[in-house]
C-alpha cells in the first residue's frame, strides 16, 4: 500500500502548529475569525516578521497564542495600551489587538477609547460573543438585552455597548462588523482596516455554543451560523447609532466608516519637524 | 559601554529631584516614557517630554496609570530603554503590570516618588509608605530591584544606575524617591557621557530557529525584539523554556516551579552584586541607624547629636532597598546593641531589619505618619532610648523593646 501522504495544515506557516490542538470549543467562532485574519495576512503578502499580535486575556486572548508571529498575551483589558508602546517604540511595526469584548470594551475600555482618539495605527479585531466565556459564562458589556448570563441569572437588564458607534464616537478611521458566518468578508475587511493608516476596529460577531448558545438554549455552533445566515443584513454605511443589537433579533453587518484622518506617528513627525531645533532653557550654572 | 553624547546634557545645574532623575534616564538611554500626571511626580515627566526630541525619544501620555504601564513594557520589547513617572495612587494602579513585567523578564524603569498615603493621601508632601509595596506589590513570586536615592545628585546618578541593573537582570528596577528630595533644588553636576557607564541592551545573535527565549539553564538570557523575525510569543501565563503556557496539571506544576524559581534566583544569587549600601562609623558602633531616602539624610543631624553626647553611633545607608541586605545586618546584629530605624512609615523596613537581626540586637523604629521629614530630636533620643540598657524585674538585661509601643501605646484612651 502507497505511504498516505503527511496533510499539511494550509495555515502551517501562519500557525504555531506545536500548540494545536487549541483550546476553543467545537462551534467556537474564534478559530473561524482566526482563519480569516491568518487569510487577510497572506492575502496583504506582509511581511510577517513585521507584524504583532497583541491580545489580552478571554478566550479571544489566547490568539496570540497560536499565530506565528511576535504575539503578545498581556493583562487583562491592556492588549491596545501595551501596543501603543510596541508601534511608538518601533513605528515599522504593524501591529495589530485580536481580543474579545469583555477585555477591549469593558475592562480595557479607556484604552480603546483614547487609542482611537489618538488614532494610533493599528488594527483592533474584537471578537464578540456576547458573554464572558473564559470565566463560564457571566454577562458582558455586550450581552443583549433580556439575554441569561450565569451573572444575570434572571436575564439582562443593561443595555449593551454598540462597539461600532463607539468607536465610530472616539475617532476610528475604519469599523466594520462582520459574524463568524461571513469569512470571505471577513476576511476583506481585516485586509482593508490593516490597510488603513490609522485606528481601525473590526467587530466579529462570534457564536459560543458552549456558555452563551447553552444557557439560552439557541443551540450548537451550527444553529447560530443558521441564525447569522437568516438574520444578518449586509448595509454598508449605515450610521452606527442604528447598529444596537437585540436578543435574537437583525444583526446589521457591513462596513460603516472608512475616513481620513491624520495617525499619531503622522502628527508627531509633523510636529517634531517643528520643533527639533528648539531646545529648552535650563536652569545650568556653569559648563565643568 | 559609555553614554551616548547627545543623551546627555553635560553641565552643572541648579534643579529639582525630578528634573535631575529626568536627566539621569536620557542620559541612560531611556527611549520612551509613557506617563501620567501625578503630583509629586509631574516635573520630573514634564523635563523628559520638553527635551525627548532632542534624545530621539518619544514620550505619551497615557489615559491612565495602568496603559502607561503598560505601553512601557510594549516599547521595552519594541527594543527601546523604557521608563514610567509616578506616585502612591498610580503607582498602586500599575501593580499588575508590574507583575506582568516581572513574568515576561523585561527590562523597565519605574520612578515613584513617594507622597503620603493611603489613598490619595498627602498629594504634595512626603512619605516613605510604599516600600514594601514595591517589593510585594503585585501578585505572585517575583523579585525586583528598588533604589532609593536621597539628593538630586543621587536622583540623577541612580537614575543611570536602574537602568542599567534592569538592562543587566532583566527586571523592572523602581527609584523609590520621595516628594522631599523629588522637590528640592539642589546642585546638580551631570558628567560628560564618558565619565556615564551605560549597560546596552543585550540582544541574542544566533540562529533563529534555535532561539529558546526563557531556558531553564540561564537566570538572565539574552532579548530579541519585536520585528526581528524570531516569532516570540510571550504570555503573562505560566509558560515553558518557548514561552509557551501548558495544557495538564503536571506540566504546569514542572514549568511554574522551574518559572518562579529563575524569576527570584536571578535576583536572589546575584544580591552581592546588586546591593549598595553607604556606612558612616559602624566599625565601633554600639548603635546602628539604618536609614533609606531622604531619612537618611535627617538622620545625619540625629547621628551628631548622638555622638556629641558620647554615645557610639553609626550610620547604615539603604541605597539598594530591595533586595534587602540580609548579610549585613546579621553580620552587625551579632556586634551591636540596637538598630534604630527611622522611616517616614508606621514601620515597612524596620521589620525587615528584625528579621535579619534574628533577635540579637534590639529594634527601635522610629515612626513618622509622612507630610513632612523627621524632626531629628526624635532619632536623637530614639538612639539615646537604645543605648540605655534596660533591665526588667529580675535585673537581666531585655532582649528586645519596640520602642513603637512604648511611644503610642499610652496616648490612647480607649482600646477598642
Amino acid at each position: 500500500m502507497a505511504k498516505k501522504k503527511k496533510e499539511i495544515h494550509p495555515m502551517e506557516s501562519l500557525l504555531r502548529m506545536d500548540r494545536i490542538p487549541h483550546i476553543w470549543c467545537p462551534g467556537c467562532g474564534i478559530g473561524t475569525a482566526v482563519t480569516a485574519f491568518t487569510s487577510a495576512l497572506e492575502k496583504l503578502k506582509a511581511d510577517l516578521n513585521k507584524v504583532c499580535v497583541i491580545s489580552g486575556i478571554g478566550c479571544t486572548g489566547r490568539v496570540a497564542g497560536y499565530v506565528k508571529l511576535d504575539s503578545f498575551h498581556t493583562t487583562h483589558g491592556r492588549p491596545i495600551a501595551f501596543a501603543t508602546g510596541i508601534k511608538l517604540g518601533d513605528p515599522e511595526l504593524k501591529v495589530v489587538v485580536f481580543s474579545g469584548d469583555g477585555d477591549i470594551i469593558a475592562i480595557g475600555g479607556n484604552h480603546f477609547m483614547h487609542a482611537a482618539r489618538r488614532n494610533i495605527d493599528m488594527t483592533v479585531i474584537c471578537v464578540n460573543n456576547f458573554i464572558y466565556a473564559m470565566t463560564g459564562g457571566q454577562v458582558a458589556p455586550t450581552t443583549p438585552l433580556t439575554a441569561y448570563t450565569t451573572t444575570s441569572p434572571y436575564g439582562n437588564v443593561e443595555v449593551p455597548s454598540n462597539i461600532p458607534q463607539l468607536a465610530e464616537a472616539c475617532g476610528a478611521v475604519y469599523v466594520a462588523r462582520w459574524t463568524a458566518l461571513h469569512i470571505r468578508r471577513l476576511t476583506n475587511a481585516i485586509v482593508e482596516a490593516m490597510q488603513k493608516p490609522g485606528f481601525s476596529v473590526v467587530e466579529v460577531i462570534s457564536s459560543c455554543p458552549q456558555y452563551y448558545s447553552r444557557i439560552n438554549k439557541l443551540g450548537d455552533g451550527l444553529d447560530m451560523m443558521k441564525f447569522y445566515h437568516d438574520n444578518s443584513v449586509i448595509r454598508h454605511n449605515e450610521p452606527t447609532e442604528n447598529l444596537d443589537i437585540d436578543y435574537q433579533k437583525q444583526i446589521i453587518v457591513g462596513k460603516f466608516i472608512d475616513r481620513e484622518r491624520p495617525t499619531y506617528m503622522d502628527s508627531y513627525k509633523k510636529w517634531l519637524e517643528e520643533v527639533k531645533h528648539q531646545i529648552p532653557k535650563s536652569p545650568k550654572i556653569q559648563n565643568t | 559601554m559609555r553614554a551616548n553624547p547627545k543623551d546627555v546634557f553635560t553641565g552643572a545645574y541648579y534643579i529639582d529631584g525630578d528634573v535631575s532623575s529626568a536627566y539621569g534616564a536620557a542620559a541612560a538611554g531611556c527611549k520612551f516614557i509613557g506617563g501620567y500626571p501625578i503630583t509629586p511626580s509631574t516635573e520630573a515627566f514634564e523635563a523628559f517630554v520638553r527635551r525627548a526630541h532632542q534624545v530621539g525619544a518619544i514620550s505619551i501620555q497615557m489615559e491612565d496609570e495602568l496603559g502607561s504601564i503598560a505601553s512601557v513594557i510594549g516599547a521595552s520589547w519594541a527594543g527601546k530603554k523604557a521608563m514610567t513617572i509616578t506616585s502612591g495612587p498610580g503607582f498602586s494602579l500599575m501593580m499588575e503590570n508590574i507583575g506582568l513585567g516581572a513574568m515576561l523578564e523585561t527590562p523597565f524603569v519605574v520612578l515613584n516618588i513617594q507622597r503620603g498615603g493611603p489613598s490619595t493621601g498627602l498629594p504634595t508632601l512626603t512619605g516613605q509608605a510604599d516600600m514594601m509595596q514595591s517589593r510585594w506589590g503585585s501578585h505572585g513570586d517575583y523579585e525586583i530591584i528598588t533604589i532609593a536615592p536621597d539628593s538630586p545628585q543621587e536622583m540623577f546618578d541612580y537614575t543611570v544606575k536602574a537602568f542599567n541593573l534592569s538592562e543587566k537582570y532583566r527586571c523592572p528596577v523602581m527609584i523609590m524617591s520621595d516628594e522631599c528630595v523629588g522637590h528640592m533644588t539642589e546642585k546638580v553636576v551631570i558628567p560628560s557621557a564618558d565619565k556615564i557607564e551605560v549597560e546596552p541592551r543585550r540582544f541574542y545573535k544566533g540562529d533563529k530557529d534555535k532561539y529558546i527565549p526563557f531556558p531553564v539553564d540561564n537566570l538572565v538570557p539574552p532579548m530579541v525584539k519585536a520585528g526581528d523575525g524570531y516569532k516570540l510569543h510571550l504570555t503573562g501565563l505560566a509558560h515553558d523554556e518557548k514561552g509557551y503556557p501548558l495544557l495538564t496539571q503536571n506540566s504546569k506544576v514542572k514549568t511554574q516551579n522551574a518559572n518562579t524559581r529563575r524569576l527570584v534566583d536571578k535576583i536572589r544569587l546575584n544580591v552581592d552584586k546588586i546591593i549598595e549600601l553607604k556606612e558612616d562609623g559602624i566599625d565601633d558602633a554600639e548603635i546602628i541607624v539604618v536609614s533609606y531616602g531622604i531619612t537618611s539624610r535627617v538622620a545625619i543631624r540625629g547621628i551628631e547629636m548622638a555622638r556629641a553626647k558620647g554615645i557610639k553611633v553609626g550610620s547604615l545607608r539603604l541605597v539598594t532597598v530591595w533586595p534587602f541586605p540580609e548579610k549585613k545586618i546579621t553580620e552587625l546584629a551579632n556586634k551591636v546593641k540596637a538598630f534604630v530605624v527611622p522611616e517616614i512609615n508606621y514601620g515597612q523596613i524596620v521589620f525587615e531589619v528584625e528579621r535579619c537581626a534574628y533577635g540579637k540586637a534590639n529594634i527601635v523604629l522610629v515612626p513618622h505618619g509622612g507630610g513632612s521629614v523627621h524632626n531629628p530630636d526624635d532619632i536623637f533620643h530614639a538612639i539615646e532610648y537604645a543605648a540605655k540598657e534596660r533591665k526588667n524585674v529580675d535585673g537581666i538585661i531585655e532582649q528586645k523593646t519596640n520602642l513603637y509601643s512604648l511611644i503610642f501605646e499610652k496616648e490612647y484612651k480607649l482600646h477598642g
